[in-house]
């Protein structure tokens, strides 16, 4: 450790990529996503983008509830916020899509840190509650300012524009999502190699020696609603302008809850199990569904009862992961990592 | 005028009263100790320094300010360190990043600097990472574990992060609860070794807390004695440990 230049030497370690055998892992990982889009069919690219944008939104809570320790039931309502504020930039002042997306996050962010501020004095359970009033007042506003959202009619959006090309079609619109996606995994690394990161954990573990050791516990704890908003609102912007309408029905508490489902399942405090978290709180429903459809092409009259099926299936899938894996998907991906030792992605 | 001087401090919790005019005089490079039964105050003297615990009555000046209006996470930006009785490292993680953490007040990347990991964000980090690889994880030997979690460790190796953790913050004042209590003689014995080389090396003024008193005899330049809240003896370690009412008091109650 110590021969050579130090600064490469730290560097190369604190590097995220570390090992040559990752750094092939990653560019295989990227060489796939480049090549899905043209391999997949609409369904499989409608479902990627749903997946990237859930990714992104899920990427937002963790920072704030798996990293920083505070819980929040009002997520789904920031991703509203940034839904509508894109669609009505888009719609009122023709604004294009690119300036649309920060703004969008912007918005939800000055909205969280608001919200946050309760935090200085409310943990746990009050926080809870807290962040449940701001879901219903957000909710609220959706629904009653008519003349800025539309009200329960909502609002339509054109499919945006950028640098002159027109993202219409779910094909397209993958190349939208994508670099959203790796630039939103980029950012949430990069605080985590730097003292705000290293804050936001401290105040998790152990918020009054974290106040011992220098940390400012209120600003630290509004930077993380901030940034989880912001990302809540990136990905509302990405959301309503692929799906092209947006209504408050969209963003209702139990899509708060799946957020929080993903990032439970994925495992808290953990990146890649955000991302593991989010594609499977979108893509198993789908499966199961496809799957139940098979049935019901064999009996017909069995939808009654194989509909309500499927969500206690996924709900028995979840109760079971957790049970079994506690700590998420992602850890369960760390154990089958150390079995196959010639797996070495290192996350 | 010493580092840090403590005057007529009281602290009560509801009808109970843990401090009394409690006066210290800590002078500058010094391994100052605080001794007592169970239950006398020390940690709560600590506390009130380290700006836990509001104090009912009494001032604190660190380097002749007044501590009173100074914030917790401020006092650790003016060089003001801690270890805890139970250890508090944060469980979720590594060595490294717990030590790291140490430096927090003294690093300046702010949030966006910190999304984009560019340019000076990026430097600062290296520069920490050298300086806790040089300054810290070498002088305590801990190399080995730098990159493992600290919950898998042993208590006397947690306590060793935890110094590492207090030394990053690049302290003036270093105020360790009992650094050495459940500690094997082998640990014990590396403990009180670098609590001298923090000492002379990096002059660094120390207040410790011990039940130890052989750490105690071995390695501090003055002792007071805290009973019942209240100062009852003070002065160099031979001094105190004849001190007719510490040995009533402290020493008496541990032979008989
Ligand atoms: N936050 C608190 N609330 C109520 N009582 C407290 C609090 N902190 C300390 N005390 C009481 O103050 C007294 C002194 O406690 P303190 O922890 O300072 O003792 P100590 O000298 O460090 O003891 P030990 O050697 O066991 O660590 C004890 O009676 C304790 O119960
Ligand atoms: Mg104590």
């Amino acid at each position: 450790m110590h021969i050579g230049n130090f600064k490469e030497t730290y560097d190369a370690d604190e590097a995220v990529f570390r090992t040559p055998t990752v750094r092939w892992w990653m560019g295989a990982l990227f060489v796939a996503l480049a090549i899905f889009p043209f391999a997949a069919d609409d369904y499989l690219l409608y479902m990627a983008n749903l997946t990237g944008i859930a990714i992104v939104g899920a990427l937002g809570l963790n920072i704030l509830t798996g990293f920083a320790g505070q819980i929040s039931l009002g997520h789904a309502a920031f991703v509203g916020v940034g839904a509508y504020t894109s669609a009505i930039l888009t719609t009122r002042l023709g604004m294009p899509f690119l300036l649309c997306l920060p703004l969008s996050g912007l918005m939800a962010a000055a909205l969280g840190v608001i919200v946050g501020a309760p935090s200085m004095r409310m943990k746990g359970l009050y926080l809870c509650i807290a962040t449940l009033a701001a879901q219903m007042i957000f909710m609220f506003v959706f629904i009653h300012w008519e003349s800025l959202t539309g009200g329960i009619r909502g609002i339509n959006v054109p499919p945006p524009t950028i640098f002159g090309l027109k993202a219409d079609t779910e094909f397209k619109y993958y190349f939208v999502t994508l670099p959203v996606v790796i630039l939103a995994v980029a950012a949430t690394r990069n605080i985590f190699r730097t003292r705000v990161g290293r804050a936001f954990i401290a105040i998790r573990d152990r918020d009054i020696s974290a106040e011992l050791m220098g940390i400012n516990l209120f600003r630290y704890k509004l930077y993380a609603f901030a940034i989880s908003s912001f990302m809540a609102g990136v990905a509302g912007c990405l959301w309503v302008n692929f799906i092209k309408i947006v209504t408050p029905e969209h963003f209702p508490l139990h899509e708060s809850i799946r957020y929080l489902a993903m990032i439970i399942v994925g495992g808290l405090g953990s990146v890649l199990g955000t991302i593991f978290g989010a594609i499977f709180m979108t893509l198993v429903p789908e499966i199961l569904k496809n799957i139940l459809s098979i049935f019901q092409a064999m009996n017909p009259t069995a939808m009654s009862y194989l509909f309500p099926l499927q969500s206690v299936v996924f709900g028995a899938m979840i109760v079971g992961f957790l049970v079994l894996e506690p700590h998420g998907l992602a850890e369960i991906w760390r154990r089958m990592k150390d079995f196959f030792r010639l797996w070495p992605f290192e996350y | 005028m010493g580092i840090l001087e403590v005057d007529t401090l009281s602290l009560s919790f509801g009808g109970l009263q843990v401090l009394s005019d409690v006066s210290l005089d800590v002078s500058e490079g010094r391994i100052f100790a605080i001794i007592g039964p169970n239950g006398a105050g020390k940690t709560s003297i600590l506390n009130c320094i380290g700006g836990f615990y509001r104090p009912d009555a009494g001032r604190i000046a660190f380097d002749g300010r007044d501590l009173s209006r100074v914030s917790t996470d401020r006092r650790a930006a003016l060089g003001l360190a801690r270890t805890f009785q139970n250890i508090a490292l944060f469980h979720g993680m590594t060595v490294l990043d717990n030590i790291k953490l140490g430096a927090h007040a003294h690093l300046k990347t702010g949030l966006l600097a910190s999304v984009l990991y560019w340019g000076a964000a990026h430097h600062e980090e290296m520069q920490l990472r050298r300086e806790v690889e040089e300054e810290i994880i070498d002088f305590l030997e801990i190399e080995d574990i730098r990159n493992l979690p600290v919950r898998a460790l042993p208590y006397g190796l947690q306590k060793r992060v935890e110094l590492g953790r207090a030394l990053a913050m690049r302290p003036r004042v270093l105020l360790m609860d009992e650094p050495v209590a459940g500690m094997n003689a082998e640990e014990t014995e590396d403990m009180a070794r670098f609590i001298l080389d923090i000492k002379e090396e990096r002059d660094v003024t120390i207040i410790l807390i011990e039940h130890d008193m052989n750490v105690i005899m071995d390695i501090s330049d003055h002792v007071a004695v805290i009973n019942f809240g209240r100062k009852i003896a003070e002065g160099t370690p031979e001094a105190v440990a004849d001190h007719p009412e510490v040995i009533r008091a402290y020493l008496g109650e541990k032979k008989g």
